[in-house]
């Protein structure tokens, strides 16, 4: 198989417009003739079935949540970046692409992030016009703050609820459609398969989470914007259903999976504090503009520190260690996210760790509230610090925070090409689902960029290319492909009732997650992740013989979801560990301690590893087939990331 | 700590309900109280039983997906707090809990705690946005918004649709839902345009779907996880009033 | 239905007549407690009887009482349409539920504290409206007016009608307590500046309103000899 990224000819800076020129149209009448399915209503989802049903094509909109609304698009805290240079500080076009292709560590498509920090601006011009309230200065205009990976102020924001603010925005647009009758709307709805009529994709397999009804939807063309696979770690900061089974299963249909074990570990979280854990909880990033991060200078201090023998205030300014703004003067406490996350790790496993657990470093926001007072503080971050004394019991204006990293995004995804078009025909897969703008590190405000980008301004144009290729008419869902795949899922389903085992789904995905994130999480090496492969299939194979799945498929039954999600993420897990252990270099999230510099930084081969790895399906329990999609980079010089 | 809890149990929208007691031991008062249900559903899976089915997903309180009616209150005895930022810190040993799901009749019950709020999302579809296509629109900075506008449109744009006024008003009213979006476009130059046609819809259908009246107990505001103020109610009212003797709507 | 009708039998219209209706009624309390302050004159009922008369045959006061009884029963009839459609809006109620919690106890009893309200008003009406409008009420010798306060004095006598003028001031003090500043909610007349000082003068209002019409039954029981 040939992997034809389709990127555009031309310079860089043409290429987005000279293709929306070269891309063929469908003309306004004939839109109505053809169907499109999304599956997700987070950020790239309703942006992508709001800004189709406006053209004129039929739309069927799916979500596994009660409301569109509630996709976790919602939970993003930060900001948005765009490339508006508002602030005057030296901004541009180029400048973003080159910030994310750097802090991606080189490992994206160049003229993909191009086209994205194209587009950046005009996302903040279509959610300012839809009414999302970013904030402003008192002049009116709006207000940017700065963010990890950047050296500009150039992230839009709205207080600590910017995902909130513009996923209502693109909700509002979706409703819009919905009451024009362009949209139609399947909350509490499942895609369980895809379906492929002559090798094209041509709908989808759903459950109603309602009553476990096994439905199918027929269209021209599916859109996959099902968010990223965090999950798979149990714990992640990932909503509670957020699942990769949509992907997986359309995966298992011939779809290439980019990149699987591009992970990104978020340095901001709340530490875990007991077994009971269920999730965990982001503090936004742009916490580290005016927090500090540190830890005791001394394993006896940090030993004492924990032990309770002395407090906080105890400890006097020259025995803090504020590691990261002493390893990396320039970028300070705003380095990368895989930066700052390896270097808790590292304080954390040399023994300085703080908190009970000792895995955990100090955000200290002393110095901020003394320069700026706790009002300009509390205005800042206000329901951040809120959320983080609900859940601790402590108050962060008064103490400093305790964060650890946490599993937060995957970088990795459906393999897609220049138009979002996955290797098979007619599907295509936006936002956090496919793999294609973050490289191997997401710079932060910048997931829901690509978000918007690809469901507001670069899906409309590619997928009217692909359908003024296709004929109208339409497959019906009694077609042979439907009725199999349909067979398909009712097998899959009636098997997880039937084992009627005795260890419950959350054991076994708990057991799943331990395993990726001691194997497969911050640092990975050979040994352990070929140790990680065997005990990943072992859980696998356990889970088949003896999963407990109570009740009966036609109901409203939790625990048959959760099944079938976990069911994926052990396959998943695998084929993450089998990428992880195939890419013998470091980069961005991916950090593999064989390949290291010796002040502990990533050490990338360009030379042997500056491709995409898109690995295909082959069958249960059989050794993937991985396809490499060379990067050319024709603008940027591949340099080591420093950030000092 | 160890509890006991009263659960309401329903099999789906069709069959009647009750309180089922179960008792709970070992609870860390560092669980969320989602947590604390997960741990009861873990017992009751392991005995074969069906676990409680509740609505619950990111765990941030950001989604608004959680509910619950926990001891007489909306999302429980914290002022705002969703459930699921809702600490077992905040009960005690030997406490008993009775924990119930929304009651309204426009949010008809699916199972035990889940019901059914897809009239919220109606109520949206008739007029909870700005009528702008993508792409065409003006710089962003094109619009100047004071600055103390801007923050009052984000207070009221917070709303995260749980649920929790409807569920707390003694009405089951859902203006302060409805009145968080008429607002806060009311506010906004964006929604000025539309603002009397919005306002006369979303009220109209907050009427269809069967909500009660607001009698301007305060209960809404008080309960609501994120602080959206009753100002917003007056201002929809006021709207509402001036929308029906202008507009051109017969 | 055409837009007006619409608007009036929509949630909030019926909220905005309830509360035009109940901030008119309040206008109609003052008047009337101005009115009655003349049974404190102790010139025998002389002032109050020549009030009394001029409010039952005055042209402008005729017409008004027109109003007065649509406004009543309007606010009636509205409270009445609203509470079925609030009661019908939650069929299953809370097995447990603690609202004391989030709202005062006379806002979520409008519907009671109105119904004491009523009762009251109909045999207020009985006492005293009845039998100056359509009764043989004795005259004033040299006068051409009715002796009304003779009414008043025999009415207030009985520890009966006392008891039950001042439970109906009770409740009507907790209706208006909510009641007057909740009007100006359903009304949107909120402000940052304003809004306070409603909330303030609208308990200030509602306390001496009430208390105003309480002390006639007790001043009468306890201080007036027939």
């Amino acid at each position: 198989m040939i992997l034809d990224s389709k990127i555009p000819e031309g310079a860089l800076a043409e290429k987005w417009d000279k293709h929306k020129f070269n891309v063929k149209l469908v003309n306004p009448a004939n839109k109505r003739k053809y169907d499109i399915i999304v599956v997700g209503t987070g950020l790239a989802g309703a942006s992508a079935a709001a800004t189709l049903g406006e053209l004129g094509y039929n739309v069927k909109a799916f979500c596994f949540q009660d409301s569109p609304r509630r996709a976790h698009s919602i939970a993003a805290q930060g900001g948005i970046n765009a490339a508006k240079n508002y602030q005057n500080d030296g901004d541009s076009i180029y400048r973003l692409f080159y910030d994310t292709i750097k802090g991606g560590d080189y490992r994206a498509r160049e003229a993909n992030v191009y086209r994205l920090a194209q587009v950046s601006v005009d996302i903040i011009d279509q959610c300012v016009a839809q009414g999302v309230p970013f904030a402003r200065e008192y002049g009116g205009l709006l207000a940017n703050r700065s963010f990890g990976g950047a050296q500009v102020s150039r992230t839009f924001y709205a207080r600590g609820q910017t995902g909130q603010q513009l996923l209502l925005g693109a909700y509002s647009a979706l409703n819009r459609q919905v009451a024009y009758g362009k949209v139609k709307m399947y909350p509490r709805t499942e895609m369980l398969d895809l379906v492929m009529v002559d090798g094209k994709a041509r709908g989808i397999v759903v459950r109603n989470l309602i009553t476990g009804k096994i439905e199918s939807h027929s269209a021209h063309a599916v859109v996959l914007a099902t968010g990223g696979y965090g999950n798979v770690f149990f714990l992640s900061t990932n909503a509670m259903g957020s699942n990769a089974t949509a992907a997986w299963r359309a995966h298992k249909k011939g779809a290439l999976f980019a990149n699987p074990c591009f992970t990104q570990i978020h340095p901001t979280c709340i530490p875990v504090s007991g077994d009971y854990q269920s999730k965990l909880t982001l503090m936004s990033e742009s916490l580290r503009n005016d927090g500090r991060v540190w830890v005791p200078k001394t394993v006896e201090t940090a030993q004492r520190l924990r032990k309770g023998e002395i407090k906080i205030n105890d400890i006097k300014e020259e025995d803090r260690d504020y590691y990261l703004e002493r390893k990396y003067p320039a970028f300070g406490n705003l380095v990368p996210r895989d930066v700052a996350s390896r270097n808790a790790k590292l304080v954390c496993d040399e023994g300085r760790g703080v908190g009970s657990s000792g895995l955990a470093v100090f955000l200290d926001f002393a110095d901020a509230i003394k320069r700026e007072g706790q009002p300009a503080i509390a205005a800042k971050y206000g329901n951040l610090f809120e959320m983080y004394a609900k859940i601790t019991d402590e108050n962060p204006y008064e103490s400093p925070m305790r964060i650890y990293p946490a599993v937060h995004y995957t970088m990795g995804g459906l393999w897609v090409d220049y138009n979002l078009m996955t290797n098979i025909p007619g599907l295509y897969a936006t936002g956090e689902c496919n793999f294609s703008d973050h490289g191997a590190n997401r710079l932060g405000a910048s997931a829901l960029m690509q978000g918007l980008a690809d469901g507001y301004f670069v899906i409309p144009y590619t997928i009217g290319d692909y359908l003024a290729q296709t004929p109208y008419d339409k497959v019906s869902t009694e077609h042979p492909a439907f009725k199999e795949a349909e067979q398909n899922v009712m097998s899959v389903t009636q098997r997880l009732l039937s084992i009627k085992g005795n260890r419950t789904v959350d054991d076994f995905h708990k057991a799943l997650g331990l395993i990726m994130w001691d194997y497969c999480g911050m640092a990975r090496n050979a040994e352990g992740l070929q140790f990680a492969k065997q005990e990943i299939r072992k859980l696998r194979d356990e889970f088949w013989q003896n999963v407990k799945v109570t009740g009966v498929n036609e109901e409203l039954n939790q625990t048959l979801e959760k099944a079938h999600r976990v069911a994926d993420f052990l396959e998943l897990g695998e084929l993450m560990v089998d990428d992880a252990l195939h890419r013998n270099e470091s980069c961005g999230g991916h950090f593999r301690e064989e390949y290291q510099t010796p002040e502990n930084e990533a050490l990338r081969d360009d030379e042997n590893y500056a491709y995409v790895a898109a690995w295909e399906y082959t069958g249960a329990g059989n050794q993937p087939v991985l396809h490499k999609e060379e990067l050319k980079f024709e603008n940027v010089k591949l340099t080591q990331r420093s950030y000092k | 700590m160890d509890l006991t809890l009263k659960i309401w149990r329903q099999k789906d929208k069709n069959s009647a309900g009750q309180l089922v007691t179960y008792p709970l031991k070992n609870i860390s008062p560092d669980m969320s109280f989602l947590e604390m249900l997960d741990v009861l559903n873990e017992e009751l899976l392991v005995k074969g039983e069906d676990p409680v089915a509740f609505d619950h997903d990111c765990r941030e309180g950001i989604c608004g997906m959680c509910s619950l009616f926990i001891n007489g209150r909306a999302h429980g005895p914290e002022r705002g707090t969703t459930t699921c930022q809702l600490h077992m810190r905040h009960f005690n040993h030997g406490d008993t809990i009775t924990i119930e799901p929304w009651r309204a009749a426009a949010f008809p019950v699916h199972k035990d705690l889940i019901v059914d709020r897809s009239a919220f999302d109606r109520i949206q579809q008739a007029g909870g946005y700005v009528s702008v296509n993508t792409g065409g629109v003006p710089d962003a900075n094109e619009i100047a918004i004071p600055k103390t506008i801007a923050d009052k449109a984000f207070d009221a744009a917070t709303c995260i649709g749980c649920g929790a006024c409807v569920a707390a008003c003694k009405n089951a009213s859902a203006m302060l839902f409805v009145s968080a979006k008429v607002s806060q476009l009311a506010m906004l130059p964006q929604g000025k345009v539309e603002r009397k046609t919005r306002v006369e819809n979303m009220v109209a259908q907050m009427d269809v779907e069967g909500f009660g009246a607001c009698s301007n107990t305060g209960a809404c505001a008080a309960e609501c996880p994120v602080g959206i103020s009753l100002d917003n109610i007056a201002m929809m009212n006021m709207e509402y009033l001036g929308a029906k003797a202008s507009s051109e709507n017969v | 239905m055409n837009w007006f009708t619409k608007t009036f039998s929509s949630t909030i219209g019926r909220k905005i007549i309830m509360s035009v209706t109940g901030l008119f009624l309040c206008s109609f309390l003052v008047v009337h407690l101005v009115g009655n302050l003349t049974l404190f004159y102790q010139d025998g009922g002389e002032a109050f009887n020549i009030y009394s008369h001029f409010m039952a045959n005055n042209p402008v006061i005729r017409t008004m009482e027109i109003v007065l009884v649509l406004g009543f029963l309007f606010h009636i009839y509205d409270a009445i349409v609203l509470t079925r459609r609030n009661k019908a809006a939650r069929p299953v109620g809370y097995a447990e539920n603690h609202p004391q919690e989030n709202s005062t106890w006379s806002s979520r009893n409008m519907g009671l504290l109105g119904t004491i309200i009523l009762v009251f008003l109909l045999v207020h009406l009985w006492n005293f409206f009845v039998p100056a409008r359509f009764g043989e009420l004795e005259g004033v010798p040299n006068a051409e007016y009715t002796n009304l306060y003779a009414e008043v004095v025999k009415a207030f006598k009985n520890p009966i009608y006392v008891g039950l003028y001042v439970i109906a001031m009770i409740a009507l003090a907790y209706h208006l307590i909510h009641g007057f500043q909740s009007a100006f909610q359903s009304l949107g007349l909120t402000h940052k500046k304003y809004t306070p000082f409603i909330k303030t003068f609208g308990v200030a209002f509602s306390v001496l309103i009430s208390l105003g019409f309480a002390l006639i039954p007790l001043y009468f029981f306890f201080f007036v000899n027939l």
